[in-house]
């Protein structure tokens, strides 16, 4: 409807993802303060996850350095766990366990997510009633059963391994909005004409269909990176967490079994509790920023 | 156009249908369509929105698969072509132009990679400076400076420009038959004429086949030779373009003549 | 009504404003339905943003002024007009009205939002009788107030909405391509209904924005033709189609294609390259870059206006063609 009708065709035509893009790079002129806000947060627990043991050379989250549950101090920042660990290094190591996890389980879901939507949504008829009806069902099955049987069944559990356990059960959403924006991309013209030049499904998909989506999978990626490592908490506070190391989840769980609360320690909870609040409302609040720019419907409302 | 009526025609349809659902609900958007198409001639197929033109289209570029009927390409059955290789061989000899010029580009690319990948349907192997030259001479022969289109965005283009852009993308495959599904629809007035003149000189040079999808009676009798009338997803007339115009047998094609806004009146 | 002098430039980023609209003046008698021709990007989806009282930023109403029934307003802060003005004095007919119904509600329950948006006072009732009344008396089925959008078609849908638009009998519509999505049957229905609307004088006078030359000539009695922001050429319409003055009007007539055999006979040529970027328009006159009469003057100095207040053509070609008529007049 653009061509013969719009006057201001020439200078309005820039894509959505376009002007998304020039607002994108355009950030410091625009004030969103919550983008600002919630993106700020992030790069600063995630340099205190990453960086903070290594300026402060803190690499040993194990280390028994005072007694149980020794108050805050001028050399135990927060106190000592029960174990006597220095709660301090504890957050740093945990917040970067519970990142790492968040990352490859949001990675996972967004590569299966988008593999089986896609497929289904391209495809269309019966592999997309197939993929569709597997995907309804992995849905309905509570994803915290799956994960205690899959925790269960492995032994040593690795960061790497507790990343992908959760990964496996957090794609279904994601494979589902984008099976319904795949089958609406399919029918744009710009893929039949594609299709005309011979280009196979595969080809289709990644260069004729991928870039329409790309504003949605970051957005997407953010969501399951919440999930990731809310679930990672979820899990390990039932004491299903990664063996060897330390997350902010495994932080609550002895804090829990050591009876913290009880004791009046609130440096054994409140720490890994804040930190995964905080984590979870400065992901929630960047996509709902991030959406903002990208979908101008949602602009000044 | 009656000396190709003893040759194989280029393209030729017999019953062709499409159905879209099942059963009581089943929409018939194309209902029993034959007709042909000889090398060199131009068809218009004209219909109001919802008659089933451009799904008809969809079919006749193998985009769609049939519900019933057979499409056949120089007498070869081709209704059933389902290998990739099979297909790309049908889209060497049978290209489309479409409606919105600016939904018909990747918005995520320039004008070079749909020209480029048009190209690596031919599957020949040409060393990359004869690809460039087969572009270019397809831009100019479209009435487009190739320096100064190749690496723009569609955006930057007008819409006209951009419609020869993909005509230009047909030229490089150089089929024997294109597909115009209502090509000129979104553009004005005064630019609809260069893309039709563009279609008459595609057929003086290369003696291209061509189905020009429209429902505006004025373009169809412009630019064609045969004129088939299309409602409800059946043909219901066909005939040369003025034996269509002086004696219109159906009802709707006299209703649609009737239609027709006339610059001085009726 | 009268507008005079109407300037609306877009804001366009950093970059210079375009001038979508410079300088237009045009008057509509009542009773009379005013054509405004010219391609995409000439301004005339501008010229009825601002008409119609609904120009909002990044579009800017730089200067002019409208008057209407003796009273007179400037354009430029069109947030000050009464409020009352929108659908009472001029409403607007877009092209994809068609498609701003709310497809989950009835048309009835769109009749009542535009009445009471106007009288708060008016009972739902009230509101869908009166809309039942209009679309009788324009004989189209009553039963469409029951309808939901999806199940009427896209014909029956514009026309739905151009009664609705018109209910409360506005002075001025302002149809901003209404047809351009449609097909010819349903295009000339819509037609139909606003001749119909006007010779039932539920509305006064009609602007009719189209690129459509063919179409416009069947339903208006005034054509102005758009260049680039600016008039090229106005008259009454058997004078634009006929006697067409100005090199663009010309060109636009003879791209058009009626279906007749005489357009076969020849090959019709169209309008070479595009309309300009308004941020930097040509100098002198707007058209001289694609204009077949161009003469070096064109590009150097604004047009001259030749003519009278209702019949003019702004072009040098013009202006030198009526010194020599003039001329061999005087001799003889």
């Amino acid at each position: 409807m653009t061509v013969a009708t719009s006057e201001h065709a020439s200078f309005d035509s820039g894509s959505v993802f376009l002007t998304g893009l020039r607002k994108f790079f355009g950030i410091f002129g625009m004030i969103n303060r919550r983008l600002l806000f919630s993106g700020c947060m992030l790069v600063l627990v995630v340099g205190f996850g990453v960086l903070g043991p290594i300026i402060l050379g803190r690499d040993n989250p194990m280390k028994t350095v005072g007694g149980l549950y020794d108050p805050p101090s001028a050399t135990l920042w927060l106190g000592s766990d029960n174990f006597g660990r220095d709660v301090f290094t504890q957050l740093m190591h945990g917040t970067r366990t519970s990142l790492i996890i968040g990352v490859i389980a949001g990675l996972e879901a967004i590569l299966i997510g988008l593999l089986i939507g896609t497929m289904a949504g391209y495809l269309g008829g019966i592999v997309e009633e197939v993929l569709m009806a597997f995907t309804n069902v992995v849905i309905t099955i509570p994803s915290i059963v799956i994960l205690i049987l899959l925790s269960i069944a492995i032994s040593t559990r690795s960061i790497f391994a507790m990343g992908l356990i959760i990964g496996l059960t957090s794609w279904p959403w994601t494979a589902r909005a984008v099976r319904a924006q795949t089958s609406s991309l399919r029918t744009r013209e710009h893929v039949d004409i594609a299709r005309l030049s011979g280009a196979g499904t595969l080809s289709l998909i990644i260069w004729e269909i991928l870039p329409y989506m790309l504003s949605y999978v970051v957005m997407a990626f953010v969501l399951q990176l919440n999930t990731g490592i809310l679930q990672e908490a979820a899990l390990s506070m039932l004491g299903l967490g990664p063996s060897n190391t330390i997350s902010l989840g495994q932080m609550l769980h002895w804090a829990l079994l050591w009876e913290s609360v009880r004791t009046g320690a609130w440096w054994g909870f409140v720490p890994p509790a804040l930190f995964l609040t905080l984590i979870a409302f400065s992901l929630l609040l960047l996509q709902a920023s991030v959406d903002e720019i990208l979908n101008p419907r949602l602009r000044k409302r | 156009m009656s000396a190709h009526s003893s040759q194989v025609p280029l393209l030729e349809t017999r019953d062709l249908q499409r159905a879209f659902g099942h059963g009581d609900h089943a929409v018939r958007a194309v209902e029993r369509v034959s007709f042909s198409i000889q090398p060199g001639e131009i068809v218009a197929i004209v219909g109001e929105s919802g008659s089933g033109k451009t799904t008809l289209a969809r079919l006749l570029l193998r985009l769609l698969d049939s519900t019933g009927g057979r499409i056949l390409l120089r007498g070869e059955d081709v209704t059933d072509l389902r290998r990739s290789n099979d297909l790309k061989a049908y889209w060497r000899k049978v290209q489309g132009v479409f409606q919105d010029p600016f939904a018909a580009f990747n918005q995520f690319y320039t004008n070079r990679r749909v020209l480029e990948n048009a190209l690596k349907l031919l599957n020949h192997g040409l060393p990359r400076q004869e690809h460039t030259q087969r572009i270019e001479a397809a831009l100019r022969e479209v009435g487009l400076d190739p320096a100064d289109t190749l690496d723009k965005w569609p955006h930057q283009l007008s819409g006209g420009q951009v419609q020869r852009v993909m005509i230009a993308r047909a030229l490089v495959i150089g089929p024997e038959l294109l597909i115009a599904d209502e090509p000129t629809s979104m553009l004005d007035a005064s630019l609809r004429v260069t893309v039709l003149n563009l279609l008459l000189a595609l057929r003086k040079q290369h003696n291209m086949g061509i189905i020009f999808i429209t429902h505006d009676l004025g373009q169809a009798y412009y630019v064609s030779d045969r004129i088939l009338v299309m409602y409800q997803g059946e043909l219901v007339e066909q005939g040369p373009v003025e034996k269509v115009f002086a004696m219109p047998k159906h009802e709707y094609t006299q209703r649609l003549l009737a239609d027709v806004p006339r610059l001085r009146g009726a | 009504m009268i507008i005079k002098n109407v300037r609306a430039y877009y804001a366009a980023g950093s970059g210079p404003e375009v001038k979508a609209v410079d300088g237009v003046s045009l008057a509509i008698r009542e009773g009379d339905v005013l054509g405004i021709a010219g391609e995409s990007g000439c301004g005339k989806s501008t010229l009825a943003a601002v008409m119609s009282l609904t120009a909002r930023p990044p579009l800017n109403v730089k200067g002019g002024e409208m008057s209407l029934n003796g009273k007179t307003f400037s354009l430029v802060e069109q947030a000050k007009f009464p409020r009352d003005w929108h659908g009472k004095m001029v409403a607007l007919l877009p092209q994809r009205a068609m498609n701003s119904l709310n497809p989950t509600a009835r048309v009835r329950d769109f009749v009542v939002d535009v009445v009471r948006a106007h009288d708060s006072t008016v009972r739902p009732r009230a509101a869908i009788e009166q809309a039942r009344e209009r679309l009788e008396q324009l004989s189209l089925p009553a039963r469409v107030l029951e309808s939901y959008p999806h199940q009427l078609s896209g014909g029956m849908r514009q026309r739905v909405v151009a009664v609705i638009s018109t209910l409360l009998n506005p002075q001025v519509l302002i149809a901003d391509e209404p047809t351009s999505a449609l097909d010819v049957s349903s295009q000339k229905q819509l037609v139909l209904l606003l001749k119909l609307l006007l010779e039932c004088r539920f509305i006064t006078r009609i602007v009719y924005i189209t690129h459509d030359l063919p179409m416009l000539s069947n339903i208006a009695n005034f054509i102005i033709v758009m260049y680039a922001g600016k008039v090229a050429e106005i008259g009454t319409t058997q004078q634009i189609v006929n006697e067409p003055r100005h090199p663009y009007t010309h060109a636009l007539i003879t791209s058009t294609l009626d279906p007749d055999l005489r357009v076969r006979e020849h090959q019709l040529e169209g309008i070479r390259g595009a309309p300009p970027d308004l941020r930097y328009p040509p100098t002198g006159c707007r058209f001289h870059p694609r204009c077949p009469r161009v003469m070096e003057i064109c590009s150097r100095e604004e047009p001259p206006i030749v003519g009278e207040e209702e019949r003019y053509a702004a072009c040098w070609w013009v202006f030198e063609q009526s010194k020599t008529a003039g001329g061999k007049e005087a001799q003889s």
